[in-house]
């Protein structure tokens, strides 16, 4: 089973998989589901979206499913129907948890499931969120990974009052691909200041030399010395190398500029493929930059994502979506490719689209109540009948689940 | 029960990367892994803790223009710890040490709005403030801070993060189904906050908390942290745990509260204490001793010596005699990143009467550190530290403390088993949690019942 992935790391490829090949299974956790009418179903917990029992409840289902990890959404401001502006919309869920601490709230909860919170780096610090990731990685021993994201939107840097970010008027015009270039020329920036602080610390700094007093060996304790545009860092952390050495790095990208960030920085690029073609397409965009970042050899797993309406019967799930994008008011459009079906269905889909070169999937669940247990007790059950997903949990860490050695340490001496 | 007695709170802090931790001691545990912060908590929890504490550096230490190794080293991200252990523990109320200087207002409030949440209202933010170069090195705004304006910035950092609290009222989620209502008010989180230091607005996206806000903590000593203190915090951490010293500090600042409008109940002093348990008064003093040898090395002695000396003593013989040179009196440049620093207003007067000291009773520069020292504060059997701290609490020194362990993570256990069954004995301490949060622990009001922490002007 792992077999196949290792092979592929030797080579120092881009990671694929033939159909034949376990494939691997994220869900993206947000709020009630994806579907803006979710909260209105009778089996959605509105209510209990702000607490601790809501998040573990749901993790804990996505484990029962044997999945390699979560994702959790988060955003600087409220969730919003508009791309760039707040709404001021009171029909569907508004307001959210820090995702870096739901994760490490239901940590101690779980043993094996991955667990990878968005953050945002456009506003935030690169210090702190590194050694919030390791500390979650201390906390799930091994499991930790985060989800980086840009935000263009003027009103949530104005929550900040560090900087005007313009409003994007035209996605097209010149000023608007210099401002996203920029902002994912800052987050590239900002994992590498977080990975470079992961490494700060080498595995065996703490020494604990009772004769001669010293706890840590300074020596292998280092400045990182980042000076960017946006900011400087000099390290080193303050937390030691986490378990994993590095959590997982993941994004989600759509453009060119994105797919650059993908290249140059993730272990994880979720994409937004609609069919097989469009699959095929990515990828090459995707590996070209990769070797164009000089990244060639590392190994880079790309997920589509794809929104799920599951049901035993594919015209239940049809005709869910259609009650729920009544209630809503309009139909319900997305990134990703929208799925409406049976389990059956939804396993020959993604078999299709592993052959085009995914190696894995981040599901979003149109209603977190109903189709997250629909993808652990009903696709989970018909993958492994077709040998194409695990039976049982095969590693410790979410690197390890992933195929993904230890790597190691920038600065230590070889 | 002649008259009413104080009720005594309790609180745990973990074990910090100070001369105080002793990791050498063969039972010292590790400092980072998670099994270390649950077994502390798990104890204080236990114990009817009122809350846990963690404090917080943003920059390794440095001595000499190298990372300071003889104390422990490294420690985790403070929100991060906090959100883990609240899955490890019901009551026990969690406060952390979050700096004012390096943070943004926006993300500190949702951080700590959603600790409240996920902690069922157990959330406390011990509010710091620095200014130094040194540490801004590892953030985006560098070391833009002066000095002077250190209070100025983290007043008006409390004030906005209450503002974006208060920014939901804890009605909005309706989540009503069939009208498809989930808020009732469109405007919900919005604020406008425009002062000195912050030019913010928009929509906090963190609906309201159980505890509506964390409970504040500050731990500056000087006069305007004492002001500060009166003015916006519902407890303080102190340094005086001694008698005297804990009841002038004491009487100090709750004397302050009265122009604020505010009672005296409604500022807790909590001094930070240090202890050492044996079977007997004398046993206790012995082991006492001993542990502050293992926390001052000749090696750590000859540091803590150039903290005044503000010079490379490292060619000294720490266990020969003091230094006759004097200290350098210029800036103080040989250590970074620590407080205690700033404690020696006066080198050269603090080296002669070292000197003399040591010359007197024929000191090592090792004896002379030990002896000058912080000693523990509450040192002997279970009955004579319980009785002490039941002394000190009615006699004013404090309204309670928080106990400084020297060994990760046990430390706390013998004075869970031993010294809080007799604090309950004598009916000042709870023998079982009475409320959920850490306001009813602490006995602070909601801030809906009170009309909200008295606001800081901007």
């Amino acid at each position: 089973m792992g077999r196949r992935i290792r092979t592929d790391l030797q080579e120092g490829t881009l990671l694929s998989a033939s159909p034949s090949s376990p494939l691997h299974l994220a869900v993206a956790l947000d709020g009630t589901g994806w579907h803006p009418a979710s909260w209105r179903e009778p089996v959605a917990r509105p209510r209990e979206l702000f607490t601790a029992g809501y998040w573990a409840d749901l993790v804990a289902e996505a484990e029962r499913g044997l999945l390699d990890f979560v994702t959790i959404e988060d955003g600087l401001g409220p969730q919003s129907s508009h791309f760039l502006d707040p709404d001021d919309r009171t029909d569907q869920v508004r307001g959210r948890l820090d995702a870096v601490l739901v994760a490490s709230r239901v940590a101690p909860l779980t043993h094996h499931i991955g667990l990878v919170p968005t953050v945002v780096a456009t506003h935030t610090e690169p210090f702190h969120l590194s050694k919030a990731i390791a500390t979650l990685d201390y906390v799930s021993t091994g499991r930790a990974g985060l989800r980086v994201q840009v935000t263009a939107r003027p009103s949530e840097a104005a929550h900040f009052g560090r900087r005007t970010i313009p409003r994007i008027e035209d996605y097209h015009a010149p000023a608007t691909q210099e401002l996203v270039t920029e902002l994912f020329d800052e987050a590239a920036d900002y994992v590498e200041v977080v990975r470079r602080l992961w490494d700060s610390w080498e595995d065996d700094a703490e020494i604990r030399d009772v004769a001669t007093g010293r706890f840590v060996d300074r020596d292998k304790l280092h400045y990182i010395d980042f000076e960017g545009r946006h900011f400087s860092v000099k390290g080193p952390s303050i937390t030691p190398r986490p378990p994993q050495g590095q959590p997982l790095v993941t994004a989600l990208a759509h453009d060119t500029v994105p797919y650059r960030l993908l290249a140059r920085s993730t272990d994880v690029g979720y994409v937004t493929p609609h069919d097989t073609g469009q699959a095929r397409a990515i990828i090459a965009e995707v590996r070209a930059e990769q070797e164009r970042a000089g990244r060639a050899a590392e190994p880079l797993h790309l997920f589509a994502d794809l929104v799920v309406f599951l049901d035993d019967e594919p015209a239940e799930a049809a005709a869910r979506r259609d009650r729920l994008d009544a209630l809503a008011g309009e139909e319900y459009r997305s990134d990703a490719r929208v799925f409406a079906g049976s389990p059956a269905q939804l396993a020959d889909l993604l078999q299709d689209f592993q052959a085009s070169g995914l190696t894995g999937f981040r599901l979003r669940p149109a209603v977190a109540g109903h189709d997250l247990p629909a993808i652990t007790r009903g696709l989970v059950p018909e993958l492994q009948r077709r040998g194409a997903f695990r039976r049982a949990y095969e590693a410790d860490t979410l690197r390890g689940l992933l195929g993904l050695p230890r790597p190691a340490n920038r600065y230590a001496a070889v | 029960m002649s008259k009413p007695q104080k009720q005594i709170h309790l609180a745990a802090h973990f074990p910090g990367v100070n001369n105080t931790t002793v990791w050498s001691d063969p039972r010292a545990g590790s400092h980072i892994e998670f099994s270390s912060f649950a077994h502390f908590a798990r104890t204080a929890e236990r114990a009817k803790f009122d809350f846990l504490f963690l404090a917080e550096g943003l920059r390794l230490r440095e001595q000499g223009g190298k990372i300071y190794d003889l104390d422990v080293v490294g420690r985790p991200d403070t929100f991060t710890i906090l959100a883990a252990l609240a899955a490890v523990t019901e009551r026990l109320g969690l406060t952390g040490t979050i700096n004012s200087t390096f943070n943004e207002p926006y993300e500190v409030a949702r951080q700590f709005a959603s600790l409240d949440h996920l902690s069922d209202g157990r959330s406390a933010w011990n509010v710091v403030t620095s200014w130094d170069a040194f540490t801004g090195e590892n953030f985006r705004r560098g070391g833009y801070l002066p000095q002077e304006e250190r209070y100025a910035r983290a007043k008006e950092f409390l004030a906005t993060t209450g503002e974006l609290f208060d920014s939901w009222q804890g009605d909005e989620i309706v989540a009503d189904r069939s009208t498809g209502t989930f808020l009732q008010d469109a405007k919900a989180g919005a604020f406008v906050h425009e002062g000195r230091q912050f030019d913010i607005q928009g929509r906090f996206n963190v609906p309201r908390s159980p505890q509506g806000r964390p409970v504040i903590f500050q731990a500056g000593d000087s006069d305007e942290g004492r002001e500060f203190a009166a003015s916006s915090a519902d407890a303080i951490f102190s340094r005086y745990a001694a008698l005297e010293s804990g009841q002038a500090f004491y009487t100090d600042v709750k004397s302050r509260l009265a122009k604020y409008g505010r009672r005296a109940d409604q500022l807790l002093i909590l001094p930070a204490a240090s202890f050492v348990l044996g079977d007997t008064d004398a046993e206790a003093a012995e082991i006492a001793k001993e542990v502050r040898r293992s926390q001052v090395s000749g090696a750590t002695a000859l540091k803590h010596l150039e903290f005044v000396w503000n010079r490379d003593l490292s060619g000294y013989d720490p266990e020969g005699p003091l230094p006759d040179i004097d200290p350098d009196l210029g800036e103080n440049h040989i250590a970074r990143g620590r407080a205690q620093v700033r404690m020696y207003r006066d080198p050269l007067a603090t080296a002669r009467e070292w000197r003399a000291l040591a010359e007197a009773n024929n000191w090592s520069i090792r004896d002379l550190v030990i002896e000058t020292g912080n000693r523990q504060n509450f040192i002997g059997s279970p009955e004579t530290v319980a009785n002490t701290i039941n002394e000190y609490v009615q006699a004013d020194a404090a309204d309670g403390f928080i106990l400084v362990p020297h060994i990760t993570p046990g430390g706390l256990d013998a004075f869970a088993d031993q010294v809080v069954p007799l604090l309950q004995e004598q009916g000042v301490f709870r023998t079982e949690y009475e409320g959920t949060t850490l306001r009813d622990h602490l006995g602070l009001a909601h801030p809906d019942e009170t009309g909200g922490t008295e606001r800081v002007a901007s």
